[in-house]
């Protein structure tokens, strides 16, 4: 792509913006429209766009595999961690309420961590699917 | 006036759906599909589902639209030509299509407070959330609190399907040829 210097320019100028939306989208989803499902698409979103300008090689350098695998993963076990907190802290499993001294404050931090763990898992796993596929790419021969 | 927007947007949506039938270019059905997804966030938006709606955009017409694309540097651009006109196919189609037309016609008014959906748990959450949850969003409360269990369900399965595609297509450390 070294001789698309508009593209690469106007990418580069435009990622910033789209992992900053996607964090607005992630912790600003308890007061509008969004959540940790749509910022984490948001957030894969910005790298597919950096995959797809300045080539898989590149975006797999910023986003290495074992990283991703590392963030599906503990998205699952943050969400699943805070039920747990919330078992020790005598509540039922994913009940928030008992995580702080107020039923409000605590709903507040469990759904804040819930979420946070929905958008790293869901960004990783849709970063990984796109880096599988287009790995696939028989002009990209890079390990996935 | 909305309902004049409605009815643009879903003729919109059938003139694209039936354009990604007739085309032979792949390249063209995907961005039709990835229009098509569009199209139908706006239907989501001018329901009032903002939430929804931010789904399908960044996910049908986004993410997917990005792994078509990836699928069709694997395969030819151009659909291969086959017999067109299955004259029993159009007619479990259309069967099909009218017994789901069929069926809307026993479903409550659109908006109707007095549908089921609206008597059962929903007055509950939004009687309630403000003083339980104390969040603005009541969708996220519903979602992240009400209904933990199930958004932890559909996280694994997020997980699962990375899981999946990475078994399907490599771990990484594929053999290189």
């Amino acid at each position: 792509m070294r001789e698309k210097p508009i593209l690469r320019v106007g990418t580069k100028l435009l990622i910033p913006f789209i992992l900053l939306f996607a964090l607005y989208v992630q912790f600003h989803g308890d007061f509008g429209p969004g959540g940790g499902f749509q910022a984490g698409v948001i957030f894969a979103s910005g790298f597919i766009l950096y995959a797809l300008v300045f080539g898989i090689a590149n975006a797999r350098a910023a986003l290495p595999a074992g990283l991703r695998r590392q963030i599906m993963a503990l998205g699952v076990l943050l969400y699943a961690g805070v039920g747990v907190v919330g078992m020790l802290a005598g509540g039922n499993f994913l009940d928030y309420s008992v995580l702080s001294d107020t039923p409000t404050t605590g709903q507040h931090i469990g759904i804040f961590l819930v979420e946070l763990g929905v958008g790293m898992n869901v960004f990783a796993t849709m970063a990984t699917i796109f880096f599988v596929f287009a790995s696939r790419d028989p002009s990209a021969k890079e390990d996935g | 006036m909305i309902e004049l927007l409605d009815i643009a947007v879903l003729s919109m949506m059938v003139v694209s759906a039936v354009a990604v039938l007739w085309l032979r270019n792949l390249f063209a059905v995907v961005m039709l599909s990835g229009a098509y997804s569009l199209l139908a966030a706006t239907l989501y938006v001018l329901l009032d589902a903002v939430d929804v709606a931010f789904t399908e955009a960044a996910v049908g017409a986004g993410i997917a639209t990005v792994l078509m694309l990836g699928t069709l540097t694997m395969v030819p651009h151009q659909e291969k030509e086959t017999r067109r006109g299955s004259l029993g196919g159009l007619m479990v189609v259309a069967a099909t299509g009218a017994l789901l037309v069929y069926a809307t016609l026993d479903m409550p008014e659109f908006g109707d407070p007095d549908a089921p959906i609206h008597r059962h748990v929903v007055p509950r959450y939004m009687q309630d959330s403000p003083t339980e949850v104390g969040l603005p969003n009541v969708v996220t409360s519903v979602l992240a609190s009400y209904r933990g269990y199930d958004t932890l369900g559909e996280t694994t399965v997020i997980f699962t399907a990375a899981i999946g595609v990475m078994a399907l297509l490599g771990w990484g450390r594929r053999k290189k040829p």
